[in-house]
């Protein structure tokens, strides 16, 4: 709600500015558009001032099944860059893109794609090996996104490129910082307490990129229902692999964790924010902060 | 034998998620086929889709006030069934509309209004769980209301069956030797919504009609007894029941679909074989040969 009364405000204001001074209309900042709200918050990193980002999907909406409403239309016809993540993570925004004609620059360009795991057969987004989209769950992944970013923000704006690189430089010395944080959170724990279960599989490269092994509910997307043979599978996996913890997610069925927690006896963990951040108010409103607040929720929960 | 077993028994056996879903469907099943049977018999099986539908907005209401609240939940979905029962009958007899207009006029608005009040807090997840249910991530507290709406169900069903019944069979007769029929008919309608509240925890607004439904109008073409009427239409609810479940444990379906298309399966078979006024009874008989 605070996120949509912004964006009224801003509206307000833009019209009235237009109105007042349409000389000054060319200074207005340049239009962004970020399919979801992690891309938007790196590209408010990136662009600054410079910069106005709308999202497409809120924090806390989920985007494999997001349906796009005729104003979200109209601000992708209007923005001048669109950031989408690829990898067959937003459909419906791709769709939009291309019914307004508009290009859109996928940031998960540079990314070594990992395969949805072949484990669960049936699920996720179609084909088997399907890419999984989630990239940004780990920090290497993330610099790859920013530097992507920042390219198409100086490809649009070329008076900005200055203030584009040093925001930049910033933002990668941040995320080093935050890799390295991750790295000495996970090491700190015992080898063998370095696996839990989670209701949805958003978090297979950060599983990669830190060495914890993540035991999943669902598939690579929401989209699918988990059957009582999924449940009972994961059940059965999380009993014999004595996992130590389950963890909810902040977009699928707090129910299921439970479930699974009653009958394994694994600990409850917080919530784990992974396709989307927090509103303003909560623990997660930046990309850093949520990386942030997930390490510290399953050092939390995995430790001894 | 070992193969039948691990069929079976041992999805159950093994797991205490399958048990709830078992009991939670053994609930349903009792409480809400012979809520069934008296829909079809007083030709109100349309009223009983409708009532489902607004459980939605109601039961949106709750979410929209205390979230994921089994409480809150359940009392705006009651409030909400029973007041589009009331108002389409009011409908009907204060305006030049006819009753299954004014049904379906109300039950189209209940299923917008309600996506849009989850859909406008929650995420379109929220609005699937609600439409849809989860049968499978049933909590004690959730399976406790649905046998308290059981019980219920059939005590009030036992002390009302001859109001109920005569009203069906001969309603001029029953408004000449007792005033109950008005209030009966009320009472009929708030179990109605009670075990849909119910169900649709388990299988969500859109399906909760099916499990009452789809086993009452099988087991119509069964038999002509009323008692025999009710008894088979709540086996055929939990044999459906067990067999949804079973198929989404074996074949990895979605347990509330499946249920209620085995459901279906019993009433296509029922349609066709039915010894009460199915297909194959209702031909004329051969002639015999002449001479």
């Amino acid at each position: 709600m605070p996120n949509f009364c912004r964006n009224v405000i801003t509206l307000v204001g833009l019209f009235w500015f237009a109105a007042a001074s349409p000389a000054l209309a060319q200074a207005q900042r340049l239009p962004v558009v970020a399919s979801f709200s992690i891309l938007g918050d790196m590209a408010r990193q990136i662009g600054g001032e410079r910069v106005e980002v709308t999202d497409i999907v809120a924090p806390n909406q989920d985007a494999h099944v997001f349906q796009p409403s005729p104003a979200d239309i109209r601000k992708v016809g209007a923005a001048r860059v669109i950031l989408v993540n690829g990898l067959g993570f937003e459909p419906a925004v791709d769709r939009m893109v291309s019914s307004a004609r508009q290009k859109s620059t996928v940031v998960s360009a540079g990314v070594t794609p990992l395969r949805e795991a072949a484990s669960h057969p049936g699920h996720g987004h179609g084909a088997k090996g399907a890419p999984d989209p989630h990239a940004w769950q780990s920090v290497g992944n993330a610099k790859l996104y920013a530097r992507a970013i920042a390219a198409a923000l100086v490809a649009a704006d070329a008076d900005g490129k200055a203030a584009y690189e040093t925001n930049l430089a910033a933002y990668l010395a941040k995320l080093d910082a935050l890799d390295a944080e991750i790295r000495a959170a996970i090491a700190a724990l015992p080898a063998d307490r370095r696996a839990f279960a989670t209701t949805h599989d958003a978090l297979g490269y950060f599983a990669a990129a830190y060495g914890v092994t993540i035991h999943t509910l669902q598939g690579v997307s929401t989209e699918s229902e988990p059957s009582a043979g999924d449940l009972a599978r994961l059940i059965r996996k999380v009993k014999a692999l004595k996992a130590p913890a389950v963890f909810l997610e902040n977009v699928t069925d707090p129910r299921k964790a439970q479930t699974i927690a009653r009958e394994t006896g694994a600990k409850l963990g917080g919530t784990l924010f992974s396709d989307s951040l927090s509103l303003a108010t909560g623990p997660a409103p930046t990309y850093i902060d949520m990386m942030r607040h997930n390490v510290r929720e399953i050092a939390k929960a995995l430790a001894p | 034998m070992s193969l039948l077993y691990e069929f079976f028994i041992g999805p159950f056996a093994e797991f205490p998620f399958m048990r709830r879903a078992l009991a939670a469907c053994l609930a349903l099943s009792l409480g809400a086929a012979p809520i069934g049977v008296f829909l079809m018999l007083r030709r109100m099986s349309l009223i009983g889709d409708a009532m489902a539908h607004a459980i939605l907005p109601g039961a949106a209401v709750g979410y929209l006030v205390a979230g994921f609240s089994l409480g809150a939940m359940t009392a705006g979905g009651l409030v909400a069934g029973f007041a589009v029962a009331i108002l389409a009958g009011l409908v009907a007899r204060g305006t030049n509309l006819k009753e299954d207009t004014a049904l379906a006029a109300f039950y189209i608005i209940s299923l917008a209004a309600g996506v849009t009040i989850v859909s406008s807090r929650g995420s379109n997840v929220d609005v699937l769980r609600i439409l849809f249910g989860s049968v499978l991530a049933l909590d004690p507290e959730t399976l406790a209301l649905m046998a308290a709406a059981t019980s219920l169900t059939l005590l009030t069903l036992a002390l009302l069956l001859r109001p109920l019944v005569l009203e069906f069979v001969d309603s001029g007769f029953l408004a000449s030797v007792s005033r109950i029929g008005g209030p009966a008919h009320l009472i009929f309608l708030g179990l109605t919504v009670l075990n849909l509240v119910a169900a649709f925890h388990a299988i969500g607004t859109l399906l909760a009609v099916g499990v009452m439904i789809l086993p009452a109008a099988s087991a119509r073409l069964w038999t002509n007894d009323l008692t025999r009427l009710i008894g088979l239409a709540v086996a055929i609810a939990f044999v459906s029941s067990l067999g949804g479940l079973l198929l989404s444990f074996h074949f990895a379906l979605a347990a509330g679909p499946a249920i209620i298309l085995v459901a279906g399966g019993a009433y296509a078979l029922s349609l066709f074989a039915g010894q009460a006024g199915g297909w194959a009874a209702r031909r004329p008989p051969r002639r015999h040969l002449e001479a």
